[in-house]
């Protein structure tokens, strides 16, 4: 069942597209669930598509190929590292040892106890403030270095 | 330096409120349009002598674009803002989105009056959700201050616009995979013909744009077309967002002429890192072919000159490189970029660019062959041109360029099994 909070949100999104359009709400609706629980299982996709009047299997389309989407959990606090060109140029390899080193985990994997996912991601539209990454999907953090990747995680720990 | 004509609110604390740009001048484009009852016609032949040409990188002439769109079409037509900015290297949009929203949105209105076209769409690339929130914001600010939404400005006209949240895809930049996107699919381009002006969103007439020319678009309405070509150079008008990143002192995005030398730039970016050496330079987003320095340094940034020297002007994103960089780690980060992008349908794109990849990586790691340099170059040759969309162009081109100029690099990597640099 999708919680009334998604299906308010869902709602709004709806009177964008003509009546007729519901299925363009999927993407917004995806990004709602990923928001309240931290992942899109199988089971939310399915009410997604029974939400929105569309076959299960176009919903699951939508869901994997945007790399966005967490299929599986990725902890409460998802971080994505940009490692695309620019990035690279100005030390996204350092960003990535030194989150590997203060989390333990490697790219795809979340800390035992839960907090802390790590995902590559591709260029993030933001290349003069590399290297960066993203928060959730929210919150963007650039020109990163070891000291202001430690503040970050300092913040976030008090969440 | 000339006053800033697309990020002219920068000087504000707050650039992104509808009461800083009404203060730059903001809106009188709009108003111009409703109350001199300007015609269609009228307003195409302005951006037709303003030169302007898409700034998503594609350079098609705006105004030639505009005059696609059917006239007498009864029924929902659609107008679609492309600011999906996902090529490596390109983040200009971002700045439009986040510090001038309201330019973006008049710019949006007057092509809508001009195409007769109620409904607008706006695609954010999903990687900055704070755009797309400023964007909302500003949509809800100029609906209640009667900029959109019916009887714009007291005028009989409508036009409202919304936005929506891409969610990590390169190809939805495409813009027949963005209207894909919008429909709530997969983002898979379309082939064409039919093209969107006959058969775009929901299979209505739409017309797209990138986010940077429908800012440029208030200017040109405002101060007369030729004005804004003048500031440029023949066949490249007006001013265009340069966003430089990489190797420099100070990365940002540079609001200069069409026309200015690369030099001018770079020198604006605060120079090559640490005082260390220009090597190279990708200059209109990664999907163009690769420069070397020196020739970087004689050219001006502009449509034509860009071509005479070997590559394009593209989306305007400059890469820097200095001479610490490997070029086939470089080239071995955009093939696994391409790669991973493809959207799949296309079998030269899926199955070629996989193939790049795999071939510059295993030259990335010692395990190159002789033959894998040819090799390259008959994949990119049996990709380009072969595909549905120009993501296969864009997969080929950096790895021709790379090879053009750095082969000897290439050579030494599988030869010593190590860098040159
Ligand atoms: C793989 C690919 C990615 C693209 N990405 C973008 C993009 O992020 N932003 C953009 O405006 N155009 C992008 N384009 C170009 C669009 O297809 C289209 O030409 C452009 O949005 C038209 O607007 P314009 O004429 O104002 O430039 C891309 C094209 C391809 C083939």
């Amino acid at each position: 069942m999708l919680s009334q909070q998604i299906t308010t949100l869902i709602d709004k999104e709806l009177k964008k597209y003509p009546a007729d359009q519901r299925q363009s709400a999927v993407m917004a609706a995806l990004r709602f669930v990923q928001d309240e629980k931290g992942w899109i299982a199988s089971a939310d996709m399915a009410d997604v598509a029974a939400y929105l009047g569309m076959p299960q299997m176009a919903v699951y389309e939508v869901a994997t190929f945007y790399h966005m989407y967490n299929l599986k959990p990725m902890g409460k606090h998802t971080l994505t590292v940009c490692t695309n060109l620019s990035c690279q140029l100005c030390g996204s390899g350092d960003t990535l040892d030194h989150l590997n080193k203060r989390l333990g985990i490697g790219l795809g994997e979340v800390t035992p106890d839960g907090k802390y996912g790590l995902r590559e991601g591709e260029c993030m539209g933001a290349c003069v403030d590399a290297p960066l990454l993203t928060i959730n999907n929210k919150k963007m953090c650039g020109r990163l270095t070891s000291e202001k990747i430690d503040q970050i995680l300092a913040e976030l720990d008090k969440q | 330096m000339n006053a800033p004509i697309i990020l002219n609110t920068q000087h504000f604390d707050q650039p992104w409120t509808l009461e800083n740009y009404l203060k730059v001048g903001g809106y009188q484009a709009l108003r111009k349009v409703l109350t001199e009852k300007m015609s269609p016609d009228a307003i195409i032949a302005e951006v037709k002598a303003s030169g302007l040409r898409g700034r998503g990188g594609a350079g098609f002439p705006t105004g030639l674009k505009w005059s696609f769109m059917p006239r007498n079409y009864q029924g929902e037509k659609y107008l679609v803002c492309n600011s999906d900015e996902g090529e490596p290297g390109t983040c200009k949009d971002r700045d439009i989105l986040r510090y001038n929203p309201h330019m973006l949105i008049e710019g949006m209105a007057i092509a809508a009056y001009c195409m007769a076209v109620k409904t607008g769409y706006n695609y954010v690339h999903g990687e900055v959700f704070e755009c797309y929130e400023r964007m909302e914001a500003a949509c809800e600010e100029a609906r209640k201050a009667g900029y959109l939404g019916k009887n714009i400005l007291g005028f009989d006209f409508e036009f409202d616009l919304h936005n929506h949240m891409g969610y990590g895809a390169y190809v939805c930049g495409e813009e027949t995979a963005l209207l894909e996107s919008i429909e709530g699919k997969k983002g898979q381009p379309r082939f064409k013909p039919p093209f969107p002006a006959s058969f775009g969103l929901y299979g209505k007439p739409t017309t797209i744009n990138n986010t940077e020319t429908f800012a440029s678009i208030p200017y040109i309405i405002r101060e007369g077309g030729k004005k804004f070509a003048d500031i440029g150079v023949p066949n490249s008008g007006g001013v265009k967002l340069f966003s430089v990143s990489g190797h420099v002192n100070k990365p940002g995005n540079f609001e200069v002429p069409m026309g200015t030398p690369f030099r001018k730039l770079l020198e604006m970016a605060g120079g090559v890192r640490n005082g260390h050496k220009l090597k190279a330079v990708i200059p209109g987003g990664s999907s163009m072919p690769v420069l070397p320095g020196e020739i970087m340094m004689e050219v001006n940034m502009d449509y034509d000159a860009l071509q005479k020297a070997g590559s394009y002007l593209g989306s305007g994103a400059i890469i820097v490189m200095d001479e610490t960089t490997c070029m086939v780690k470089a080239l071995e980060r955009l093939s696994y970029f391409y790669h991973e992008e493809s959207c799949g349908q296309c079998t030269p794109c899926r199955e070629g660019t996989g193939w790049l990849y795999r071939i510059v990586h295993r030259i990335e790691h010692g395990e190159g062959r002789p033959e894998d340099l040819d090799l390259l170059l008959d994949l990119c040759n049996n990709i380009a041109g072969r595909t549905i969309c120009a993501l296969g162009d864009a997969a080929a081109w950096p790895v021709q360029g790379m090879l053009k100029h750095y082969r000897n690099e290439f050579e030494y990597h599988i030869e010593h099994k190590r860098c040159l640099v």
